[in-house]
């Protein structure tokens, strides 16, 4: 259908069809509710670089969908991102700008830079209103030194020296503020992002399972997957699981000869 | 956390008490002048328990000098928070049991335990009623039994719920504190180190509570009695890199 008039499409969230949500909902319509993962995410900076941690946990109401996720993202080989809220909008947010920013890396032939994936979150994030339900920390190391920032949906930012997210944030950020300091060392920076998580997994209902952890510094990104798994099974049948003949009571026995009513005949191959 | 009235009124006949109050009358429903979290913990020689001077009104930090935490008889210490008003009711209550318990003449006064089960039955009562006292109560203290020196801390909250505990937090505290109590908490703490645990927990919810002030009171409860300290206020470091310039090297981020 070739329109005179064809308008580029617009970006962003279309407000069309509130009008009738609205009157859908007056007339007695239950929307739907949003899937949120409860999670802790958190990020420190360090003297060389940044420590990214997450929890393993992702739930779907009362229920533990998946027992060890992926929360911190890939963005660029040096810029992870750790995401918190619905689980399909932080990966194909995250997913959306590492493909933008490789792009871009073609483009310019030079490393990404941290605002670039800061400012490209930001802006899709606002320009759907808080509807894509993504929190996100973003840390890296690039050209201009290590930088730490919290993504919020509606679309503002935040620079920090240490943050986290998520519904276990408030147990994780007890123990930065308690702990935190200005230089700390790779391992005193691990064992923190540790500690954090781990208040996150103890103490908060929505974040559990392992820890992981992605340690960027100049150059170099580790990314430790299930580096503390506080969270073992700790009963584990020794004989396994075996079942034996005799262990259940047989009570009838029935046998049913198949071959009476199964022929084989010889035919033509089956045409194409 | 305002509760709000519902529109279709299901709930004004709940709130109604006959006969005394007439027909037709509501009592509270949300709180006006609250104080934020309380936190409280067993150590060596008996309870601890700390809180923030502060008392909001709504939004406003209307009172900077309001004591939360008073002694109950000889052997107990309570520390509220929420509604103010409800705290000083609860108070008065205390006092009449307090008074005739001591008017029996019997050599034997209520302990912590004795006290917390009288609260535990008043705020449980009143949330039947639909007429809450809206406050979460800590109740810590020591007094002798059979097995010798016996140190006590529970809490109670405007619905009844409520428990014992080596390590209590209200409000706030919930989220902040406890993780930090339930790390570092041990069984035979000293004082200084119990303070220093508390005023660990005091700063993050500083830091991190909006309606919480830098002013605080720290008491404890011994076999020697009750006693609150004067307050004082705890050291603040703002001074990170990233604070004081945030969009250093990341120009365009704010």
């Amino acid at each position: 259908m070739a329109g005179a008039m064809d308008l580029p499409a617009k970006g962003g969230f279309s407000f069309d069809l509130c009008r009738r949500n609205a009157m859908l909902a007056e007339k007695g319509l239950k929307m739907p509710g949003f899937r949120k993962t409860g999670t802790t995410i958190v990020g420190l900076v360090f003297q060389d670089g940044v420590v990214l941690g997450a929890d393993t946990r992702a739930t779907e109401g009362p229920i533990v969908a998946d027992k060890n996720c992926e929360k911190i993202h890939f963005m660029a080989p040096n810029i992870y991102c750790c995401g918190a809220g619905t689980a399909a909008d932080t990966e194909a947010v995250t997913d959306m700008v590492s493909s933008q920013l490789q792009l871009h890396r073609y483009a310019t032939g030079r490393e990404s830079r941290v605002v670039t994936a800061l400012t490209l979150l930001k802006s899709h994030l606002f320009s759907y209103q808080g509807h894509v339900s993504a929190a996100l920390v973003l840390g890296g190391v690039d050209v201009t030194g290590p930088h730490l920032h919290t993504v919020y949906p509606h679309g503002s930012t935040d620079t920090l020296p240490f943050a986290t997210m998520g519904s276990g944030s408030l147990a994780a950020m007890s123990v930065f503020e308690s702990k935190y300091k200005e230089g700390l060392t790779r391992e005193e920076g691990i064992q923190l992002v540790s500690d954090a998580i781990c208040a996150g997994i103890f103490n908060d209902l929505g974040s559990g399972s392992n820890v992981d952890v992605c340690v960027i510094t100049k150059g170099k990104t580790e990314y430790l997957r299930n580096h503390q798994l506080p969270n073992p099974r700790t009963y584990v049948s020794s004989k396994g699981y075996s079942f034996t003949k005799g262990q259940t009571e047989v009570l009838s026995t029935k046998i049913t000869q198949l071959k009476p009513k199964v022929e084989v005949t010889e035919s033509d191959a089956m045409e194409e | 956390m305002a509760w709000q009235q519902p529109m279709d009124g299901s709930h004004a006949s709940g709130s109604k008490v006959a006969a005394a109050d007439g027909p037709g009358t509501q009592r509270t429903q949300y709180p006006y002048v609250t104080g934020t979290s309380v936190i409280a913990l067993k150590y060596k020689d008996g309870v601890i328990m700390a809180c923030d001077t502060g008392a909001s009104y709504g939004s406003t930090l209307r009172y900077k000098s309001v004591e939360r935490i008073k002694a109950v008889g000889k052997h107990s210490l309570i520390g509220a928070s929420g509604e103010f008003s409800d705290f000083q009711e609860i108070l008065r209550y205390l006092d009449e049991l307090t008074l005739s318990d001591h008017m029996w003449d019997d050599g034997n006064s209520l302990g912590p335990k004795e006290v917390h089960s009288y609260l535990t039955r008043v705020m449980y009562n009143r949330r039947n009623k639909f007429d809450p006292l809206w406050n979460s109560l800590i109740l810590g203290g020591v007094k002798k039994g059979p097995k010798g020196e016996e140190k006590y801390l529970g809490m109670v909250n405007m619905i009844g719920t409520h428990f014992e505990e080596n390590h209590i937090a209200t409000g706030f505290g919930n989220h902040l504190a406890i993780p930090i109590l339930r790390a570092e908490w041990r069984e035979d703490m000293t004082f200084e180190e119990a303070v220093k645990l508390v005023e660990k927990c005091l700063l993050v919810l500083l830091y991190r509570d909006r309606s919480s002030i830098n002013k605080f009171q720290i008491a404890k409860i011994t076999t020697e009695g009750a006693t609150i300290y004067p307050p004082y206020s705890l050291k603040t470091n703002w001074g990170f890199a990233a604070f004081e310039n945030p969009s250093k090297g990341a120009v365009g981020s704010w």
